[in-house]
């Protein structure tokens, strides 16, 4: 019998983290929330180049990371990089978006982390700006380097699970113990499947867990186990 | 190869019509009798054949200026009776340059353009006629159609896309100012799809650049001959806002033009109802408004009626499965016994399946050949070109044959499995010898007992020539939207006068400006309410208001887009040495291996390593995939542990399904089935009832530790996969803690852990609540927002209306990702847009297409205050085939969860254990 539960606990170099549904992960001690690759606007960087998609993705993305703002009420937030998806991203944020951002800002310490495709980021963004970021064990930055204690997001993991005739494909955390990968958390973010050689670098082997996200709860499944 | 087999019609052979006959007596005042140039006359004399009937009086319509639908079978010489007016107008003219494209004929398969440019040039040739044919398709070269634009030929045999292509060009209105005729063959066929919806949009293009252009259709048998032949003529004609500015002049649409046809008095069009050579149903097919007009129809008469018998078995009928095997034998003998026999199956795995064992029991090494469209395309060319030479007895196929090139030598055509429909088995059947005059010969093999019942009304309605083909599409809004951005890239337009255009298309017929207006916002913006696109534009107004192309690579972005057909993501499969126990990270294994083909991606996403199934006519094992290719190993296995039977394309017609309910409710009818299945049915009424004809029976009755319940709609499976989706819901909700369900053509069968029989005898589960069509309503809303099928008609959508492009310069977008990406943006798009144009499209589809809906919706009708509940103590006998069906096929809940969660459960096994 297998518990409904909207997290997964994930243990980083001894540091128990929540890895919430929504994609988020929380640290309940520090209350410091991680999110990764939001790609705001990749919606309107798309349009640039002539593909009109919705433009209702900074929007969908935003009240998704509020309503896991609201739940865990965070001290600290970190975006890990690529918050924006091109370096004109920020300037093309609706006035509502912008409004929206500033108040999950407000009351608490924010720190951006600069990610390839965001390698700068504006003045006025608010908050502090970073390449990376140590916190007793842990360091958070946006490109995984296999280092011990290091929780990065970037490749954007999934897990596809088959049986039977019938598959299933989700985004994923991607976790051997001693770090950590997060899914994407923006709304138009596509992934990489886990099973991919670029993380293979990272952990080494197949020893390792996919905390994937199913559709009302996670379920932590072996890496040899999905596709 | 024969040329033009079809006229083969020797002056002697008695077909019960009028030899030698050249002139026609015709119904219809306007037509004269036609006499046939000299030239002709001569040329027909010295093959030994005479002109057929319809051949003369289409010649006639083309005389009195007049569009025509022919409706003829297989073999009636249709090609030729569509070609003789312009050949014969042709005949006529001075040889010299200048004289520009005269007639275009559009084909929905390349290759049958290609054949019949071949066959054209045997009459053009031995006539000594003045007349250049030549053809374009996706492979003729970039310098010849330079040129064909240039200087056209007389004749270009071409397909819908390309039509569209060259629409889309400045030199259109040059190229189709001289266009006198437009031949449409298969129309039957293209009139279904999507890409019927596009080429009517170029219908309405071409009616405005060449106002004199007149049509010929070439179609076989089909239910509602009235209605195709709308698709003809202009609809809406003349468009009132061309009479409101008629003294324009040039500007305006369908003004006069130096052709000195004028709009008004346009005589082609005939305002319906009319008198008919042959009465259609009369049913309007969309509309319902009182411009709608139809070309003339013309019906070959004095085809031969065909044979078709069901096998007569002395094997078991299976109960349930498609395979056939218990026939196996019995087809084997017939190949044998027969020149060559075209062997018809419902879906790929299925000729895969039985071309592999036609082969183990093939002592006599009969040339039997495998044919299917996920076949390497070199493959199939050369089982076509082998066939042509009559170098095979059998060819084992899907619907990949059902159209093309004419063969004369088939002498029968077995099919296998379940019929589907009576005009679809009637258009098989008619690939059987290409003569008109002598009867083609089919054998239906059912592959199962309820298939028995569908193959004997089948038989009963080619008998009585019953036909079952479905009514003209209203035209899709994403192939509008392709259009509107081809208009876009050749002259300006403006926006009043394409829209009067476009409705002149018998499928847009009923547009609405609303819906109208909304494309080409979406074409221009996206369509978004928040309307942040406005600078990136892909086509913009000028200043009198007509709509540009703003840049050039939109331009180029279209042409390569072009066209609806969407194809599943495939993957190629490639055979290598099997290499048991690795399973390390994709990308380790070495490249190459031949080729055997391609397989649609999300049947291997459901594959794990090691699985076995069967492909290219034997079974293999699953052993990696690499970026788009898989890779596979023989296996020695004799079943393979993965079915991969996905149902067919197409689902039982609804005609079918109907007589299928009223034989079952009609004893008497019984006499004509075979013994067991017979004894079959008795034994259900006995044990639990018989459905009546406008019945629906529901039973209910434990099984093993499950509660099942199961229910003969009798609407198709596609239609039944949706009622299972919803019927869960409904079930879960009642606190009936269902499991899962599972679907046939007839019937579907629901299981889970509540006592469901208990439940309705205590009054806590209403039927009639549960089937209320009120389901439609709310359950489907929430289904839909995470149903793969309609993520997956979402994207065709999305593809087709040009959001998402397919092809880049160069290179191709990887599939996987444009499926992806259309996902996220239909959930992005639900929550913010739910009223978006996009998504109309797609709902527009889901009526139809996968998901059924429509005809799930009139069954819930249909059934309403019918429902008849049996409490059995164990599953009846008409429950067996469905219920057998389970652990067969994938069980259709989309509760992702559970999957996942067994996944996870056996880590901890495996932790734990």
């Amino acid at each position: 019998m297998t518990l409904a539960r909207t997290y997964s606990t994930v243990t980083v170099a001894g540091v128990t983290l929540v890895a919430d549904l929504s994609g988020a992960l929380f640290w309940e001690e520090e209350r410091l929330l991680v999110v990764s690759d939001l790609h705001l606007e990749k919606g309107s960087s798309f349009a640039t180049r002539g593909v009109l998609l919705p433009p209702y993705d900074t929007a969908a993305t935003l009240s998704r990371l509020a309503a896991v703002v609201a739940r865990h009420d965070p001290r600290s937030v970190i975006a890990l990089g690529d918050s924006f998806h091109d370096r004109d991203a920020h300037g093309r944020l609706a006035a509502d978006d912008r409004e929206t951002l500033a108040a999950l800002q407000s009351r608490r310490d924010w720190i951006w982390i600069v990610g390839n495709h965001d390698p700068e980021l504006p003045r006025d963004l608010g908050g502090t700006v970073a390449s990376d970021v140590a916190i007793g064990p842990l360091v958070f930055r946006h490109e995984p380097t296999g280092a011990v204690g290091e929780i990065a997001g970037h490749l954007h993991p999934k897990a596809r699970v088959s049986r039977r005739g019938r598959s299933v494909e989700r985004r994923c955390f991607a976790s051997d113990g001693e770090r950590a990968v997060m899914p994407s958390f923006g709304a138009y973010t596509g992934g990489l499947s886990i099973r991919d050689l670029a993380f293979a670098a990272i952990f080494k082997s197949l020893e390792f867990t996919a905390h994937v996200l199913g559709d009302n709860r996670m379920h932590a499944i072996a890496a040899a186990r999905c596709y | 190869m024969l040329l033009f087999p079809e006229c083969l019609h020797l002056i002697s052979t008695g077909s019960g019509r009028e030899p030698n006959s050249v002139a026609v007596p015709s119904s219809d005042p306007d037509s004269q009798p036609v006499p046939l140039p000299e030239i002709f006359s001569r040329w027909f004399a010295a093959r030994g054949w005479s002109p057929r009937e319809h051949q003369l009086e289409l010649l006639a319509k083309a005389r009195a200026d007049r569009s025509a639908l022919l409706i003829a079978p297989t073999g009636a010489g249709k090609t030729l009776a569509g070609f003789l007016p312009t050949l014969v107008e042709l005949s006529g003219r001075p040889r010299g340059a200048g004289r520009g494209l005269h007639t275009l004929y559009i084909s929905p398969l390349k290759a049958l353009a290609v054949d019949i440019a071949r066959n054209l040039e045997t009459p053009i040739a031995e006539m000594g006629l003045p007349i250049k044919v030549e053809t374009r398709t996706g492979d003729t070269p970039v310098s010849r159609r330079q040129r064909q634009r240039r200087y056209p030929p007389d004749i270009l045999l071409t397909t819908p896309e390309q039509l569209a292509l060259l629409l889309s060009s400045d030199d259109a209105p040059f190229l189709f100012s001289s266009l006198k005729r437009i031949v449409l063959d298969e129309l039957h066929a293209l009139v279904t799809s999507k890409r019927g919806d596009l080429l009517s949009l170029g219908l309405a293009r071409l009616w405005r650049l060449a106002p004199q252009v007149r049509a010929i259709g070439l179609s076989a048998t089909v239910a509602e001959p009235e209605s195709l032949a709308r698709f003809l003529v202009p609809q809406n004609f003349p468009p009132p806002s061309a009479k409101r500015r008629g003294g324009v002049g040039g500007e305006g649409l369908f003004s006069e033009d130096s052709t000195g046809v004028s709009s008004a008095a346009s005589p082609h069009p005939r305002p319906l109802p009319a008198t008919q050579e042959r009465g259609g149903r009369g049913e309007d097919a969309g509309t319902g408004d009182n411009n709608s007009v139809a070309a003339d129809i013309v019906v070959a008469g004095g085809a031969a009626a065909p044979v078709v018998e069901m096998l007569d078995t002395s094997e078991r009928l299976p109960w349930a499965g498609h395979s056939a095997r218990h026939a196996l034998g019995e087809i084997y003998d017939l190949i044998k016994r027969n020149k060559t026999t075209l062997v018809f199956v419902n879906t790929r795995s299925q000729a895969e399946m039985l071309f592999q064992e036609l082969w183990r029991m093939n002592d006599d090494g009969l040339a039997i050949a495998l044919h299917h469209g996920s076949l390497d395309v070199g493959q199939r060319r050369k089982v076509e070109d082998a066939m042509a030479a009559g170098k095979l007895r059998g060819v084992v196929c899907t619907s990949s044959l059902d159209l093309g090139v004419d063969w004369g030598d088939v002498d029968l055509v077995i099919n296998v499995g379940a019929p589907k429909g009576a005009s679809r088995l009637m258009q098989r059947i008619g690939r059987a010898n290409h003569r008109i005059d002598e009867a083609s010969r089919a054998v239906l093999v059912p592959a199962n007992r309820f298939e028995v019942l569908e193959c004997r009304v089948a038989i009963d309605a080619v008998n009585e020539n019953a036909q079952d083909t479905p009514p003209l599409r209203t035209g899709a809004l994403d192939v509008l939207a392709q259009h509107v951005l081809g208009c876009a890239c050749g002259e300006p337009f403006l926006a009043d006068d394409l829209y009067a255009e476009v409705r002149t298309s018998a499928p847009y017929s009923g547009l609405s400006r609303n819906d109208f207006d909304d494309v080409v916002d979406f074409v221009a913006t996206g369509g978004y309410a928040l309307k942040s696109y406005e600078r990136f534009a892909r086509i913009k107004q000028d200043a009198q208001g007509r709509w540009r192309v703003t840049n050039p690579r939109v331009r180029q972005s279209y042409r390569l887009n072009v066209g609806t057909i969407v194809e599943e993501s495939m993957l190629k499969v490639k055979l290598v040495r099997s290499r048991r126990g690795g399973s390390g990270s994709t990308g380790a294994l070495a490249r190459g291996g031949r080729m055997l083909g391609q397989i649609e991606e999300y049947f291997i996403e459901g594959l794990v390593i090691g699985d076995t199934f069967v492909f290219g006519g034997e079974i293999v094992r699953y052993e990696a995939l690499v970026e788009d290719e898989v890779y596979v190993s023989r296996a020695n296995d004799v079943d393979a542990r993965v079915p991969s039977y996905m149902g067919g394309k197409f689902p039982l017609s609804t005609y079918l399904a109907e007589r299928v309910r009223l034989l079952l409710a009609d004893k008497r009818a019984w006499n004509g089935l075979p013994d067991q299945v017979r004894e079959w049915l008795s034994l259900q009424s006995y044990r639990s009832r018989m459905p009546g004809a406008r019945e629906m029976v529901v039973e209910t009755f434990p099984r093993a530790d499950k509660h099942y319940l199961v229910c003969y709609p009798f609407e198709g499976r596609l239609a039944h996969q949706t009622l299972g989706m919803l019927l869960t819901r409904r079930l879960e909700r009642a606190r009936a803690r269902p499991l899962g369900f599972v679907a046939n053509e007839y019937a579907l069968a629901v299981w889970g852990l509540g006592d469901m029989s208990a439940m309705i005898r205590q009054g806590r589960l209403n039927l009639d609540a549960l089937f209320d069509p009120d389901m439609l309503g709310d359950d489907l809303e929430a289904w839909l927002a995470e149903s793969a099928l309609m993520k997956r008609t979402f994207r065709t959508c999305a593809i087709i209306s040009g959001l998402i492009a397919r092809r880049f310069t160069g290179e191709e977008k990887s599939r996987r990702q444009v499926l992806f990406s259309t996902d996220l943006v239909y959930d992005v798009l639900r929550k913010h847009q739910p009223d978006h144009v996009l998504l109309r499209a797609a709902r527009a589809d889901a009526a139809t297409g996968l998901l059924d809906i429509r005809r799930l919706s009139d069954m819930l009708v249909r059934i309403g205050g019918r429902i008849t509940h049996k409490e059995l103590d164990r599953v009846s006998p008409l429950a067996v085939p469905v219920m057998l069906e389970i652990g067969r096929e994938a069980v259709y809940g989309e509760a992702s969860d559970e999957l996942l969660a067994e996944a996870a459960e056996e880590l901890v096994k495996e932790a734990t254990g």
